[in-house]
């Protein structure tokens, strides 16, 4: 897959028929660390996040970002590119209330990103965007989860898991996955935190340093608990739950995601 | 620019003509005076009152089809009632030209959203706040559309009747009028009107006030036409008109209680 002679730009096919550039901007997704996403079927989506920090002395990256009072999301990759991208999103969301005097409906805002991104895979003096999103949000349709990509595609999710290791957090989600549907709030966040913790590297536990969590929906605007706020949610799982497995990234992690 | 090959090119004068400009030059001439910036002064075709209320299932909204030209009743075939894509209506009074920019701008808005194509849909309250936020731009750059608005609409069950003027002021009610309906109709409204009327009981209100406008407004005809929005669609009925009687008491001495007036 690497180092070939079609790889240089995005404007560029493969005699394969794919995009080298795109693919290699999906590379950056699963060098950020972890992030989960789910929701029940009526009330609620959550979004959790493990921070990492460079070293002792800085704070944990913010994964975590409010985009409106009803939808927000959690960002694998680049942070710089997530900031750029908030700034564009958190304007459809104000210019709707301006305009229309609504909360902008999930699908449209993720539809204008999709469009926005993909302009940068057709142009030679752009490149992607290196940053895969979960995006949480509530609206008249109900909880909403979806995922963008780098290759500007997005999907509506039931429940789904980005980063660094987070093959394994899937792999708990779609075991799991029909109890979502009738969960509670805080059966949801046990569920996200179990996930969450698969994706641990060695030796390291879920802790209120490292845990980000939002939740938005039926009246429970977009809020995001960190440090102490978080503390209360990390108290549903015990202390062995904290702990995530003890073997290091697998194999599977490193496989190139192939868009269906 | 083929004025310009005729003649030996010597043709500007030909050219000033039919356009304001030379047709090979600069469409504006920059000038130390520059032309005084033009701004909406007055209203020249304009439609009288419309009426607005709310129903058991729905919205009624009502007017006359009158355009005047100032104090000359023009056009008798004027519809000043629009429906707005599937679940809204539209009534404007004032500046004819301006309703029908109005008009085009929110078709545009409508099919934009319709080809989103993702299952969401404007309704009355969305259009709405589009349309203040317009006639608000419009009135801070001095130049309004000269409109006072009627705009209403059902979306899931829920009933929206709201009214814009042409400086921007917007607000809902129960019932509402522009122009001369706020004086003469809606004190009508505030005697008679009831939370869940019928269609008919409805309907019956709105045309004995349309009979006092049409008595009372001299810009009002005797040709009406309603429309009404339900969750079952838009309807607009075919114009008609109302039974009149000059015979009544008041139309007798018309100065009985001014004298000197006429």
């Amino acid at each position: 897959m690497f180092r070939n002679q079609y790889d240089n730009d995005v404007t560029t096919w493969s005699p394969q028929g794919r995009l080298h550039q795109v693919e290699y901007a999906m590379e950056a997704v699963k060098q950020g660390s972890a992030t989960v996403g789910l929701k029940n079927s009526d009330t609620y989506a959550i979004l959790l996040a493990l921070k990492r920090s460079t070293s002792e002395l800085s704070a944990h990256q913010k994964k975590i970002i409010p985009l409106d009072s009803h939808v927000g999301m959690s960002i694998a990759g680049l942070t710089a590119d997530a900031r750029i991208l908030s700034r564009y999103m958190r304007n459809e969301c104000t210019n709707e209330h301006y305009a229309h005097d609504q909360p902008l409906p999930i699908n449209r805002l993720v539809t204008r990103m999709g469009l926005k991104m993909q302009t940068s895979t057709q142009r030679y003096d752009r490149r992607p965007y290196g940053v895969g999103l979960l995006i949480a949000g509530f609206d008249s349709k109900g909880p909403h989860v979806y995922q963008t990509c780098p290759s500007a595609n997005y999907f509506d999710c039931k429940a789904m898991s980005i980063g660094a290791r987070s093959q394994s957090a899937r792999t708990y989600l779609e075991k799991n996955l029909d109890k979502f549907a009738n969960c509670t709030l805080n059966e949801l966040v046990r569920h996200g935190l179990l996930a969450l913790r698969e994706c641990l590297p060695n030796d390291m536990e879920l802790n209120s340093k490292n845990v980000s969590l939002a939740i938005v929906g039926k009246d429970h605007p977009f809020t995001v608990y960190d440090d102490q706020k978080v503390e209360q949610f990390l108290a549903l799982i015990t202390e062995a739950e904290r702990k995530g497995k003890s073997s290091g990234p697998s194999e599977q992690d490193r496989v190139m995601e192939t868009e269906p | 620019m083929a004025w310009a090959k005729e003649n030996g090119g010597n043709n500007k004068a030909a050219e000033l003509n039919y356009v304001d400009r030379s047709l090979d030059g600069p469409s504006h001439n920059f000038s130390l005076m520059p032309t005084p910036s033009k701004h909406t002064q007055y209203p020249y075709v304009t439609g009288s009152s419309v009426l607005g209320i709310k129903y058991k299932d729905g919205i009624l909204l009502a007017s006359d089809t009158a355009g005047c030209y100032g104090s000359t009743v023009r056009y008798k075939s004027v519809e000043r009632l629009k429906r707005i894509g599937d679940n809204t209506i539209l009534g404007a009074s004032g500046e004819i030209s301006d309703f029908q920019a109005i008009t085009n701008l929110l078709d545009e808005l409508i099919t934009e959203d319709w080809m989103w194509d993702d299952g969401n849909k404007l309704g009355p309250f969305e259009i709405h706040n589009y349309l203040n936020r317009v006639m608000y731009n419009r009135r801070n750059k001095f130049d309004p559309l000269w409109n006072s608005l009627v705009l209403g609409g059902i979306k899931k069950g829920k009933k929206y009747l709201g009214m814009v003027s042409m400086i921007g002021v917007h607000f809902q009610d129960n019932h509402v009028a522009t122009g001369f309906g706020n004086h003469l109709a809606r004190p009508i409204f505030r005697d008679e009107w009831k939370e869940d009327m019928t269609l008919e009981e409805g309907v019956k209100l709105l045309e004995k006030c349309l009979l006092v406008l049409f008595y009372r407004d001299r810009s009002a005809i005797n040709k009406f036409q309603m429309a009404n929005v339900t969750e079952g669609g838009i309807t607009i009925t075919e114009p008609f008109a109302l039974k009149v009687n000059w015979e009544l008491e008041a139309f007798r001495n018309p100065t009985k209680g001014a004298e000197g007036s006429w």
